[in-house]
């Protein structure tokens, strides 16, 4: 096998091998140019360099300037921060905490997870193993057209058309399903259905393009031996899926669906448009109203102007990017094993 | 004797009937599989049917490519997205300046000069900023430009806050397409005594090139979309503002935003007809990317 070879056929990720060769090959060059010095190699190396470094740079900022805004406000916050679903910001005194902003991102955001890791699973298997070849590429970029409809489209969509179209469902789940604390009556009519609900079902509307994407990339590349050994011992379809494709796929999907859960988390437009607003807590039910952190954030936008309340929500988005950095940590250290492994 | 055995044809017995479980089995996976897409496609006709039915009718009045909502009252059918449609575009271009250029050398030191703990640690921290949502974006520059600094609402706070959402896009799609380059042609260009800089901006960057536009394309059409930044960091305008270091400038998602609460008639056709005109943007972008990278892809041969 040519080197050529080697370089392409290596999935993304395991290129620190090719890395350290060229660097090695870098090196000796070095080595050799060190008496002319040439000054191109430096001045690219250290340009190359310091736009790597900006990237890092960038995100020590984002937690470091979010913190220092954060801290004042958070120190004049007359009422605890975590547990506490008020979030009152006028009138000089502040009493602020993230309780339901917690609970209605986490439950729209896993509502949506739920409803799109299945589906997703299913269009990424449809694509890369059911479809007829000649179709596939087409159906890839239907899916991938939903990744072209931008949020706020989604949002306008879901509250004018979806919202009031499954009202019903949401009534009948109400009413069959009441009894159980994630259906039983919200803190908001469930009139235009404007509740972590509706908000779940459009968020995994735009999940499943993500989820879907990497997922195929994942599942086009099960090692063919594999699949036509498995063929070749009798093994129907579904049974060389699930025996070579499933195992094979397995942690790229979960990455992907955790990518999807940190985009969900984060997702706002949408989310604000959706939404009710809720005069009183969460009661940890899908047809609640409130807001998550970003619509939260986004909905006050206007207003800022005053420091201290400024901060307020400053520490509300500090919350969400150590949320999504978790999450996108979490999925970063599943898809890696599997990578090296390849 | 089993060569015999062999030569024999194959008889019916030799393959042995799937039994009806396993048969079963196999058909209800190919139905669940091919149901889980026309599930998905659901919601995207549903979607799209309904911003073409209520939006086309904005888009083929005449003013609406022309004139911006200067002087329009809410309830009146008249004007158009002029304004908005500058906005995207001037407040996306703006980014892409910025962005593309870093992304592409931060791309080229991961691969081909970093190692080491510096480029492990910027390879987590481009997939950390991608993950980061754009209200964390918008807030970020909304402390450091208009709290610290000082600074005033603008388009250009605005791009600088694309500018964190697109950089992690575009360093990606760079990343592969750079590795895709043959390995050959950089010794090719070390053997005839090229200085490593110089085989990079000359050999490598032109192979990877077609490449490195389609991704970047693709990163400009994500980032026309983005609504958050421009709700914390500029105003609403009616009329047209070049200017992006100064004053409120409109652009499509926030044009909707507004239009939203405008529950008149002439503002839901607004709202539909701006959203249409969105989504073709954007995939007029995601075109020009696939056209591109058709026509000119690595030859890796």
């Amino acid at each position: 096998m040519s080197m050529k070879d080697e370089v392409v056929s290596r999935p993304a990720g395991q290129e620190r091998e090719t890395g350290s060769m060229m660097g090695g090959m870098g090196e000796q060059e070095q080595e050799r140019g060190e008496r002319p010095k040439r000054v191109g190699d430096r001045v690219f190396r250290y340009l190359t360099t310091t736009s790597g470094l900006v990237i890092v740079v960038a995100i020590v900022l984002i937690g470091f300037f979010l913190l220092i805004k954060a801290v004042p406000s958070l120190l004049a916050d007359s009422t605890n921060f975590l547990t506490d679903w008020r979030f009152d910001t006028t009138g000089g005194k502040l009493a602020f905490g993230i309780r339901d902003m917690l609970v209605v991102t986490v439950l729209s955001s896993l509502l949506a997870l739920v409803l799109a890791m299945p589906i997703s699973l299913g269009i990424a298997l449809f694509l890369t193993q059911y479809a007829p070849r000649s179709l596939a590429r087409g159906f890839g970029y239907l899916v991938d057209l939903l990744a072209a409809v931008p949020s706020v489209v989604f949002g306008l969509w879901g509250v004018l058309v979806l919202g009031p179209a499954i009202e019903p469902v949401q009534r009948a789940l109400n009413a069959g399903l009441g009894w159980f604390p994630l259906f039983s009556d919200g803190n908001v009519s469930l009139a235009g259905g404007g509740n972590i609900f509706t908000a779940g079902v459009v968020l995994a509307v735009m999940l499943l393009p993500i989820i879907t994407s990497v997922t195929r990339e994942v599942f086009r590349q099960t090692p063919v031996n594999q699949i036509e050994g498995a063929l070749a011992l009798g093994a129907t379809k579904w049974e060389m899926v699930r025996t070579t494709v499933l195992p094979f796929g397995k942690s790229g999907f979960i990455a992907a669906s955790m990518l999807g859960l940190g985009r969900a988390l984060g997702e706002t437009i949408a989310v604000l448009m959706i939404l009710h607003t809720a005069t009183s807590p969460s009661g940890f039910s899908f047809f609640d109203g409130g807001s998550t952190f970003a619509s939260k954030i986004a909905s006050a936008a206007s207003e800022f102007s005053e420091p201290l309340p400024t901060g307020a929500f400053i520490a509300a988005g500090l919350v969400l990017f150590l949320l999504t950095f978790v999450v996108n940590a979490i999925a970063r250290s599943i898809a890696k094993p599997k990578k090296e492994k390849a | 004797m089993t060569t015999t055995e062999l030569e024999r044809p194959a008889r019916p017995p030799v393959f042995h009937h799937l039994s009806t479980g396993r048969k079963a089995r196999n058909h209800l996976a190919t139905v669940l599989v091919s149901l889980a897409f026309l599930i998905a496609l659901v919601p995207l006709v549903w979607l799209l049917a309904t911003v073409v039915i209520k939006g086309w009718r904005a888009l083929v009045s005449p003013d609406w490519f022309t004139h911006s909502l200067k002087g329009v009252l809410p309830d009146q059918f008249a004007g158009g997205i002029y304004h908005a449609l500058y906005g995207s575009l001037a407040q996306a271009l703006v980014c892409a300046v910025i962005a593309v250029p870093i992304g592409i050398l931060a791309a080229i030191y991961l691969v081909e000069y970093g190692r080491g703990w510096l480029a492990r640690l910027t390879t987590f921290m481009v997939d950390i900023l991608s993950g980061v949502p754009s209200i964390v974006a918008a807030l970020f520059i909304f402390a450091l430009w208009i709290s610290t600094f000082g600074l005033e609402q603008s388009a250009f706070a605005v791009s600088l806050a694309l500018v964190l959402l697109m950089l992690p896009v575009v360093v990606r799609s760079c990343e592969e397409m750079l590795r895709l380059v043959p390995q050959e042609l950089r010794e090719a260009s070390y053997a005839l005594g090229i200085p490593k800089w110089k085989t990079i901006v000359r050999v490598v960057l032109p192979t990877a090139l077609s490449g490195i536009v389609t991704g970047s394309m693709l990163a400009l059409a994500r980032v026309l979309g983005e609504t958050a930044p421009v709700l914390v960091l500029v105003g609403y305008s009616q009329s047209i503002n070049f200017n992006i270091f100064d004053g409120n400038m409109t652009s499509l998602p926030l044009f909707i935003y507004n239009q939203f609460t405008n529950p008149t008639a002439a503002g839901q056709l607004r709202i539909w007809g701006a959203a249409l005109t969105l989504i073709l943007l954007v995939m007029l972008f995601n075109l020009i990317a696939t056209v591109i990278s058709r026509f000119s892809a690595i030859k890796t041969k």
